[in-house]
């Protein structure tokens, strides 16, 4: 699904430049859930923006789903992200002026689906993360597992191949980042490729694979034993 | 384009800070509201000032007799002469283009002794021997009976349409005054109409009301006149304007009358049309003036836009981040910035016309209660091709004030986008 082969990035500020990812090689198969382990300034959030296609690498290749993702105008990039991505942030960026269920429309809108067939969609959606009541919520109505979840069912609204999560539990308490990643864990069951940016050892451990950046390579990529969310909610 | 999403947004982006929509609004509503009061107010003071001219046809030239100032052809300098009725048929030959040319005799004048004799009442009042379309060149209201036709003309009928002010001064209130007989110099005439004529906005109007009509030919005869002509109305036809008639017709003149073709001050003339188009031009400089800052003051309140959507813009950048995320194109987030700045000028600037509207409407409202005929001021108004001016001005602008904010928010990476929190 995912094939990364010797990417750098570097960062110029000013005079200095910043070499971030030194020589990255990684691939996803389809139907798997990976975290990305690594301490501040390892370089786990540029490639999580690079694999997003939201920056681009200096050199290496990047293969999505057999498509090369090189040289794209913003254009090509936008309808890329839509097709082929779905994000989960960690500060949920859910758009506050507009429902849950808007939300959740949002990619489909710029996908150019009809309003009705939109709004059932992300209804379906909504249902599958257990907010169907909240449809007509503002965000700021909603608990943090709640926004997160909207933006899960955001996520999921395109029905893209692969969903990036940057540090989806990082502004959650204990009891709420389990009862998120026991959805993630749902939807990963389902079939859909997850990559999940996460510092902290208890999520890492709830995926299937854990790849550990330090200072911008792999040191270890080791498939582990995963624990499942439910267990510990 | 005009999607039911894409207006909802707009309503919804618009409508999460009234307070400063509205006060931004406001200074487009400010800037098109003054430019639509500044047309207003020139139109107004154009429709007082050209009342002024009391509806004659601005396209006319009144002409006169001098003493001829160079010798020609034996005959010497200083030599005096008439205009002859020849002349009018003539002018009427030989110069294409004209409309009217009426041949004018009067007798009295301002201060004049008294002329005028009814039973034991006299007055001084002036006396015009008249062709009819004299009313179409000067025109008046007929508020009894009618004016001079060709019959009385051509019979040479004795009689008079006389001003309202005669008639104040000639009878009693209650008396009849058509069919009654008014004595001029001797001669009686009978009375057949009264006319009221329209202000001219001069100093004079009273003495305009106090004058009397009869039939060119009747004149002629009654005061010895044989076939002298006083003086001459002509005006042209609205494809020509009467300046530049005015030297073929003084030709003719020249040519009947054995006076040097380069002789300029045979003939005396004064030209409507000339003084016409002064005061118009006086009122396309005033209209530009009225544009020019009216644009201006809107100008500011279109900056005022600008500004608040460049805040907007970087308000919502971590939204325009998570958009493009989302799989916003480049375009569908200028479009969106640049349809609300659009959408915000239209609509404030259409609240500005309406309010405008609403002013001049009040304002109409009340000079109507009054006398207009001595007004300077008269229906203050715009006309729809001007709004619709104003309306495309306000649409443009409203792109402009789009234009770099929309680029703004496009040129934020979406990562760096996402990052602002």
């Amino acid at each position: 699904m995912i094939e990364i082969k010797d990417l750098h990035k570097s960062y110029k500020t000013g005079a200095t430049s910043l070499h971030v990812l030194k020589g990255i090689n990684f691939n996803v198969k389809e139907g798997e859930l990976v975290s990305i382990m690594g301490s501040s300034g390892s370089g786990k959030s540029t490639l999580l923006n690079i694999l997003g296609m939201l920056d681009e690498a200096d050199t290496g290749s990047y293969m999505l789903d057999n498509v090369p993702i090189k040289n794209l105008n913003e254009k090509i990039a936008a309808r890329y992200r839509n097709k082929f991505l779905g994000f989960i942030f960690q500060s949920f960026n859910l758009i506050n002026y507009k429902t849950a269920l808007d939300n959740v429309a949002m990619p489909l809108y710029y996908q150019g689906v009809s309003r009705g067939e939109r709004l059932d969609r992300s209804m379906a959606y909504l249902e599958k993360v257990g907010l169907a009541p909240w449809a007509k919520h503002l965000p700021n109505e909603l608990s943090g597992g709640q926004k997160q979840r909207v933006a899960i069912a955001r996520a999921l609204a395109s029905d893209p191949k692969v969903l990036l999560a940057d540090e989806p539990t990082g502004a959650l308490d204990t009891k709420t980042s389990y009862e998120v990643m026991d959805l993630i864990q749902g939807i990963n069951d389902e079939g859909k490729t997850i990559l999940v940016v996460t510092h902290e050892d208890d999520i890492a451990h709830m995926t299937k694979r854990i790849v550990n950046l330090k200072d911008g390579v792999i040191i270890d990529d080791s498939y582990v034993e995963q624990v499942r969310a439910k267990d510990h909610v | 384009m005009f999607s039911r999403d894409k207006w909802n947004e707009i309503i919804e982006s618009l409508s999460s800070n009234w307070f400063r929509t509205i006060l931004t609004a406001f200074g487009v509503l400010w800037g098109i509201f003054i430019l639509v009061i500044l047309l207003a107010a020139g139109k107004g003071l154009e429709n007082g000032v050209k009342q002024g001219f009391g509806g004659m046809a601005t396209n006319s030239m009144f002409m006169w007799t001098q003493t001829v100032a160079k010798p020609y052809k034996g005959l010497p300098k200083g030599r005096r002469y008439n205009f002859k009725t020849k002349d009018v048929q003539a002018i009427k030959d030989n110069v294409p283009g004209l409309q009217y040319v009426s041949p004018r005799n009067q007798l009295g004048g301002f201060g004049g002794t008294n002329n005028v004799v009814r039973g034991l009442k006299s007055g001084a009042f002036n006396v015009y021997g008249d062709y009819p379309e004299i009313i179409n060149q000067q025109p008046m209201d007929i508020t009894s009976g009618r004016f001079l036709n060709y019959n009385d003309l051509n019979e040479r009928r004795k009689v008079a349409v006389i001003g309202e002010g005669v008639k104040t001064t000639m009878y009693e209130n209650d008396e009849e005054v058509l069919g009654s007989y008014i004595k001029v110099n001797g001669v009686n005439f009978q009375v057949i109409g009264t006319y009221k004529k329209k202000s001219t906005g001069g100093g004079n109007s009273e003495e305009d009301q106090k004058e009397i009509y009869v039939p060119f030919t009747s004149f002629s005869q009654a005061f010895n006149m044989g076939d002298i002509v006083g003086w001459m109305a002509i005006t042209a036809n609205d494809n020509n304007s009467i300046t530049a008639l005015k030297s073929s017709i003084f030709d003719v003149i020249k040519e009947n009358h054995t006076i040097h073709p380069e002789d300029d001050r045979a003939i005396g003339n004064f030209d409507l049309f000339e003084e016409y188009t002064k005061i118009s031009g006086l009122f396309t400089a005033l209209n530009f003036v009225a544009y020019f800052v009216g644009i201006l003051v809107l100008l500011s309140g279109v900056i005022g836009i600008c500004n608040i959507m460049l805040i907007v813009v970087k308000e919502r950048t971590n939204e325009i981040g998570v958009r493009r995320a989302l799989g916003a194109t480049p375009w569908s987030i200028r479009g969106q910035i640049l349809l609300e700045s659009i959408f915000l000028t239209i609509i404030s600037g259409m609240a500005g016309i309406i309010l405008a509207t609403l002013v001049l409407w009040l304002v109409n409202y009340a000079l109507a209660a009054q006398d207009s005929s001595e007004m300077m001021f008269i229906n203050p108004s715009v006309d729809l091709v001007t709004v619709i001016i104003a309306l495309l001005i306000l649409v443009i602008s409203g792109l402009l004030a789009g234009l770099i904010p929309a680029q703004n928010a496009i040129r934020i990476k979406p990562v760096d986008a996402l990052r602002t929190e």
